[in-house]
């Protein structure tokens, strides 16, 4: 069954505002589930005696006495016109707020992203080449300390060497290339770790197959067969990988941030968990969720691209 | 069955992680009894000790013997964590199973639903759970049971419906068994051997996310000795005395690791 790229495209494109629309259902949906009362919480943190009066009168303000579906519509209209809605402590935008704070932890991610590409390719080709040495057997063991480590007490490790004993870096705060170095490595780290050990498996199952044999009897140079067949083979698996990693590390970054203390989303969201500031913890679960899925749907697009077997056997389900 | 006979085959090859961690968790059972102090008396007097024969691994910035708080907390990191794969698993398997005999309309709306919640990161639907229900124990076990539980059930589905058409599975259809008698009989022993890898391979990465979890303050809470909690407690002291960072840690790295081996060994083997 022969399915063009083009059409392949269109289909994901067109089921993405369903994914979309259900993520903000369920956003919306999260929010209801908590056994406090808004206006409570904010009346609360406002230090103004939450009586029964103005609770009903705050209700009216925010439209929480309105029945659910208006509530989600009057929101989605919100959304749609990146209005989500005023945080309960600052009273202030939260769209206004997170959106400040997103380019801190864009930053950090992409900058994990770039150490993850320049680590981890070197490393995997290398493990699978050589096989069971000595160099392969060091990288393995790295590979798997590195996924086996927590993110947070690697980072207070790297800090209290390479800031606190030896005064390399920074320990925190953000602004040069210095302060970005310890957070990005703690970030990359397990990443690293699991790519590295998924390269050298691919790579070392795409080395047996016919097709190597075949171009050695040819007469191609290792070198060749290398770069022209076998890791082209192999990016094409790393793709799907790398839509994954983005999302994970958006999440790791919240960790992350806490330890160096990175001006980030990641901050951001754990002060407003702990404040019961909804409106931002259901901004920044929403933004997130829509840029995963962005990055999943670019990956699976590369994908698609790069591999040629897909277009003749249609999807692979 | 042969892969039911494969399982115990690895298990004997890898037994050195195996037997580590067994000897792990019967110091965890037996903590109460192995403790050379109560982990929770504070002594602002003995506070900061080096290790001695009293201490093995000294006290912290309370007094507390650091040695005790690390057998205690093999209840609370390793504990929780076998816990939470436990629940999703069983859960999963009932839910996974229902979908994937039923099939029709149930199905189309599970897939539906997951690949929803599947368009949140983990970490972040987690995150959110946990900012939903405050932070405690027992909600950060609601949270990663619900994370895990949408990655197994959605597989568990596929591992079954895979295996709809194959014969031994007709077989058993037309010979006239249904329902439960079809799954525990057939389905299951068939797909053990996979459920019990992917199990295994998921203990270190949720140790890793509960100590995460304690770390930021949004799980476990003090005085409860989670190791993420002791490294949480220990982070002030990080200049004078790092080796209160340290100690829970090694324990949270050592188990990890061990899990990870344990996992990678039985992957390898299928």
């Amino acid at each position: 069954m022969y399915e063009s790229t083009w059409m392949f495209c269109l289909k994901r494109i067109l089921t993405l505002p369903f994914v979309l629309l259900g993520v903000s259902i369920l956003t919306f949906v999260f929010i209801r589930f908590v056994p406090v009362e808004p206006a409570e919480v904010i009346l609360r943190l406002a230090k103004v005696a939450p009586t029964e009066e103005a609770i009903q009168a705050l209700r009216e303000e925010l439209g929480t006495d309105k029945p659910l579906l208006i509530q989600y519509l009057l929101w989605l209209i919100g959304v749609l016109q990146f209005d989500f809605g005023t945080s309960f402590v600052s009273k202030l935008p939260v769209a206004h707020e997170l959106f400040a704070k997103l380019p801190a932890t864009i930053e950090l991610a992409v900058a994990a992203f770039v150490l993850i590409l320049v680590l981890s390719i070197p490393l995997g080709i290398l493990s699978a080449l050589y096989k069971n040495a000595i160099i392969d057997k060091i990288i393995r063991l790295f590979s798997i300390l590195s996924v086996s480590i927590p993110t947070f007490w690697l980072g207070f490790l790297l800090l209290y060497l390479f800031s606190l004993k030896f005064g390399i870096f920074p320990t925190n705060g953000k602004g040069t290339l210095a302060h970005l170095v310890l957070p990005a490595l703690t970030l990359a780290l397990p990443t690293i770790g699991l790519f590295v050990q998924f390269i050298r498996s691919t790579i070392i199952e795409e080395l047996q197959k016919h097709y190597v044999q075949y171009a050695q009897l040819r007469g191609l140079k290792n070198s060749v067969i290398l770069m022209r067949h076998v890791l082209r083979n192999a990016a094409i698996t790393l793709t799907t990988m790398l839509g994954l990693t983005l999302g994970n590390l958006l999440g790791g970054a919240v960790i992350v941030e806490q330890v160096f203390s990175w001006p980030g989303l990641g901050r951001y969201l754990i002060e407003s968990i702990i404040n019961r500031d909804y409106p931002v913890v259901q901004c920044y679960v929403l933004i997130i969720a829509v840029i995963y899925v962005l990055s999943n749907l670019c990956a699976d697009v590369l994908h698609r691209v790069l591999d040629p077997h897909l277009m003749t056997k249609g999807r692979r389900d | 069955m042969s892969q039911v006979k494969k399982l115990s085959h690895v298990n004997y090859k890898k037994s050195f992680s195996l037997t580590i961690l067994g000897i792990i968790g019967l110091l965890g059972i037996f903590a109460p009894l192995l403790m050379p102090h109560d982990p929770f008396a504070v002594d602002i007097t003995r506070k900061f000790l080096a290790p001695s024969w009293e201490y093995p691994l000294g006290t912290d910035h309370l007094g507390r013997c650091v040695f005790s708080r690390i057998l205690l907390g093999i209840r609370y990191s390793l504990g929780s964590a076998l816990l939470i794969q436990m629940i999703a698993i069983i859960l999963a398997i009932f839910l996974g199973a229902f979908v994937a005999l039923k099939r029709g309309m149930i199905d189309f709306l599970f897939i539906r639903i997951c690949d929803i919640l599947l368009a949140f990161p983990t970490l972040v639907l987690a995150f959110g759970l946990l900012g939903l229900l405050g932070p405690s124990l027992k909600n950060v076990l609601i949270a990663l049971i619900f994370t895990q539980l949408i990655y197994y059930s959605r597989m568990i589905r596929s591992l079954f419906i895979g295996m709809n058409e194959k014969e031994f599975i007709q077989a058993a259809r037309i010979s006239g068994t249904t329902g439960v008698g079809l799954i525990v009989r057939h389905y299951f022993p068939n797909v053990l051997p996979i459920i019990v890898t992917i199990v295994a391979l998921d203990v270190g990465k949720v140790i890793l996310e509960i100590a995460g979890f304690s770390f930021i303050g949004l799980g476990v809470q003090a005085p409860i000795p989670e190791w993420g909690m002791m490294v949480n407690e220990g982070k002030q002291y990080i200049r004078q005395h790092p080796e209160l960072m340290l100690y829970p840690g090694l324990a949270i790295v050592l188990v990890v690791l061990l899990f990870n081996r344990l996992a990678s060994s039985l992957k390898n083997f299928e």
